[in-house]
């Protein structure tokens, strides 16, 4: 495996969608390439990053008025 | 069949999760508060269909994003970025100069994501057009595997590899040149061609 053909899977297995064959061989690649490596770290920081920093606090009066709607007092309750 | 008295119980954890979806979806708090209170409205009466034992919350998502379809998708005023150029695989850790120099401090570019801010990040995710940003959102934010968002979405697997894979490269290209508008970066590091 080269380095074009580890980076286009590294997706797939940060993903966790690739079979035990093809993550060794990614592992292995991984392994000996220092800079793909470096990548792989990078590409699963950004993507804690990404999800860390997309989230939202659901404003209390929303939670108030879905209680509401669906009939409930309240959804502390 | 599930029990609508488990509804609220089962269901309202997920709000917080829903909303965020529905923010990044919307683009506005105001419609993303009705999306997600039309969401659970629908959700609580199709409760009745929902198969105890499966996942909820990919359930939950599916309604989410029928709802968005039908509710905001038909009356979008804003157009949708012509971007023709997806950028490459690993475009972000490119222009911060990985993959050219193994000897250099390797540190640099993790400390530029820390230093991202939260706004810059959410603005790069809003800026992808509808059927990338929802296929980013499910997998790199909600963790829903191929399957499930394949599901949520109504595609076969191979368009979701496809919006991902394309999705992704178009949110780094777009990181990189919000970080650089805000001096986050400065160019491009040596041996890399910035632009």
């Amino acid at each position: 495996m080269d380095c074009d053909d580890a980076i286009h899977k590294i997706y797939g297995f940060l993903d966790g969608e690739l079979t035990v064959w093809r993550r060794r061989e990614i592992l292995r690649h991984l392994d000996e390439c220092p800079p793909c490596a470096q990548g792989y770290d990078f590409e699963m920081e950004l993507r804690q990053v990404i999800a860390m920093k997309c989230r939202d606090e659901v404003p209390p009066e929303l939670k108030r008025r879905i209680a509401e709607a669906l009939g409930y007092t309240s959804p502390e309750a | 069949m599930a029990d609508q008295a488990d509804f609220a119980e089962l269901a309202m954890p997920y709000m917080s999760a829903l909303y965020s979806a529905a923010l990044r979806m919307t683009r506005n708090p105001a419609d993303a508060e009705d999306l997600v209170q039309e969401t659970y409205l629908r959700a609580y009466r199709g409760f009745g269909g929902f198969r105890e034992g499966t996942n909820l919350k990919a359930w939950l998502y599916k309604i989410l994003t029928n709802t968005y379809i039908n509710m905001y998708r038909a009356r979008k005023r804003r157009p949708e970025q012509v971007e023709l150029d997806d950028g490459e695989d690993f475009y972000l850790f490119r222009r911060l100069g990985g993959l050219e120099a193994v000897e250099a401090s390797r540190s640099a570019e993790s400390e530029i994501l820390d230093k991202i801010p939260e706004a810059v990040v959410k603005e790069a995710v809003e800026a992808l057009p509808d059927t990338f940003r929802m296929a980013v959102l499910l997998a790199d934010v909600e963790g829903f595997s191929y399957k499930e968002i394949a599901d949520i979405m109504d595609v076969p697997i191979g368009t979701v590899m496809s919006r991902l894979h394309r999705g992704r490269k178009r949110l780094q290209k777009r990181l990189w040149s919000l970080a650089e508008e805000r001096g986050l970066v400065s160019g491009a590091p040596s041996g890399v061609a910035g632009q």
